[in-house]
């Protein structure tokens, strides 16, 4: 995991996420999804390039299922934007840098 | 500068052709695209790919290819090409803001799955909608999910959704599958799998930000009576179509969008213009034919350079 990008979990989401004064993006990923795998390197970019302005973070579904289920993910990877402790947008599935950013741009 | 070999997509055929370019030491250019390793990254175990006695994942397999072709010096790029250029002999390849020309171009871009192309498919996609069920069958523990399609694709996902859902349920539209002996009778010999045949999914039901798919309406292909089954996962398996967009300007495609090659080569419509994999093979679509025909296209581009310089 790149230095920049968090460890979300059930026991931390509140306070990293719901309450955090940066917009948050999460990652909702697993060990064995190839397509997430691609993704990570984008994330790892994204967090070290941007830590100044947004939190960025990972879940692993496997550990944390209740926070999959809670978000309604069928579909992973799947990116979530949050502000003010509110979903902004989902984006499933690997997609690349420019259109990631473009959204993060809008929080 | 002019590059002697560009090669646009990886996988299999990718990564063959960019090993044996850089062996050739024309110092290979990969443009991966949006999913670096293809099709094999989103499958479980590889059975077939012979020198693995015991399988191999297919993610793992590939990343053995990236790493060989990497070992003589290919230069790898996790990026997108948008656009081509091959009307003069100077290929240019356009990725995001930069331009890369070259003196020969090998496509490998592959194929991805089909979709039905119902509107509402679009909208529930990775909303209970899913192309790919080892990515996403985790979703679906102790649910009964639904499969369309009747070919080995199909047939791999439902057998492998198995391992998460209660109940998989195949709906085909037609009285007999088309995929392989073995992959049929894994689903014949599987309890917790049932067929729905001469069946059709005609529309999607639910909505994205209220739970995703709720329902599906089918069709009976015969009597054409339909009806609604609910059905919170339903994964397609209805084959694939090559990633040809585009070249569909610059090159000669068949019918169904392949590029076509000539002359039992790799050469395509355009001398200098190579391609391999899945993106000119409409027959046998495996691991091994893509490499093999990635490495024709490295000698076939070899070849050709030489040829340019005599």
């Amino acid at each position: 995991m790149g230095a920049n990008t968090k460890d979300f979990t059930s026991d931390n989401f509140e306070t990293e996420v719901l309450k955090s004064a940066k917009p948050v993006l999460v990652d909702f990923w697993a060990e064995w999804c190839g397509p997430c795998k691609m993704l990570t390197p984008t994330i790892d970019e994204i967090s070290s390039e941007y830590s100044d302005k947004f939190k960025i973070g990972k879940v692993n579904v496997d550990n944390n299922s209740e926070l999959a289920s809670k978000y309604g993910i069928r579909s992973i990877p799947c990116l979530l934007f949050f502000s003010n402790g509110e979903v902004q947008k989902q984006i499933v599935g690997a997609v690349e840098k420019s259109e990631i950013i473009s959204e993060l741009e809008k929080l | 500068m002019q590059n002697n070999v560009i090669i646009i997509g990886s996988g299999p055929a990718g990564y063959t052709a960019a090993l044996y370019a850089a062996r050739a030491n024309l110092k290979p250019l990969i443009f991966e695209g949006n999913q670096p390793g293809g099709q094999l990254t989103i499958t479980t175990d590889v059975e077939n790919y012979p020198g693995f006695p015991d399988g191999i994942l297919g993610p793992e397999l590939m990343d053995k290819f990236k790493s060989q072709a990497e070992r003589f010096g290919a230069k790898i790029y996790s990026m997108n090409v948008d656009k081509v250029e091959f009307s003069n002999s100077d290929f240019i390849v356009y990725v995001g803001n930069e331009d890369f020309s070259a003196k020969s171009i090998i496509i490998s871009t592959g194929a991805s799955a089909k979709l039905l192309g119902l509107e509402s498919e679009k909208k529930l996609m990775g909303h209970g909608v899913s192309a790919c069920a080892t990515c996403d069958a985790f979703f679906f523990k102790n649910k009964h999910v639904y499969v369309v399609g009747g070919g080995d694709s199909a047939m791999e996902e439902a057998t492998f959704l198995t391992k998460f859902a209660t109940k998989v349920t195949i709906v085909h539209r037609r009285d007999s599958f088309r995929a392989s002996k073995i992959m049929q009778d894994k689903v014949f010999k599987n309890d917790k799998i049932n067929v729905l045949w001469n069946t059709q999914v005609i529309d999607m039901l639910g909505e994205p930000n209220t739970g995703g798919l709720k329902s599906i309406l089918v069709e009976n292909t015969i009597t054409n009576e339909q009806s609604t089954i609910e059905c919170e996962g339903l994964f397609l398996g209805i084959g694939h179509k090559p990633n040809s967009d585009i070249f569909k300007d610059q090159l000669e495609l068949d019918n169904s969008g392949y590029i076509k090659t000539y002359n039992n080569s790799t050469q395509t419509s355009i001398p200098g213009v190579f391609a391999a994999g899945d993106i000119m093979d409409p027959v046998y679509r495996q691991a091994i034919t893509a490499a093999g025909s990635g490495c024709m296209a490295a000698l076939d581009a070899e070849k050709y350079i030489e040829n340019l310089h005599s």
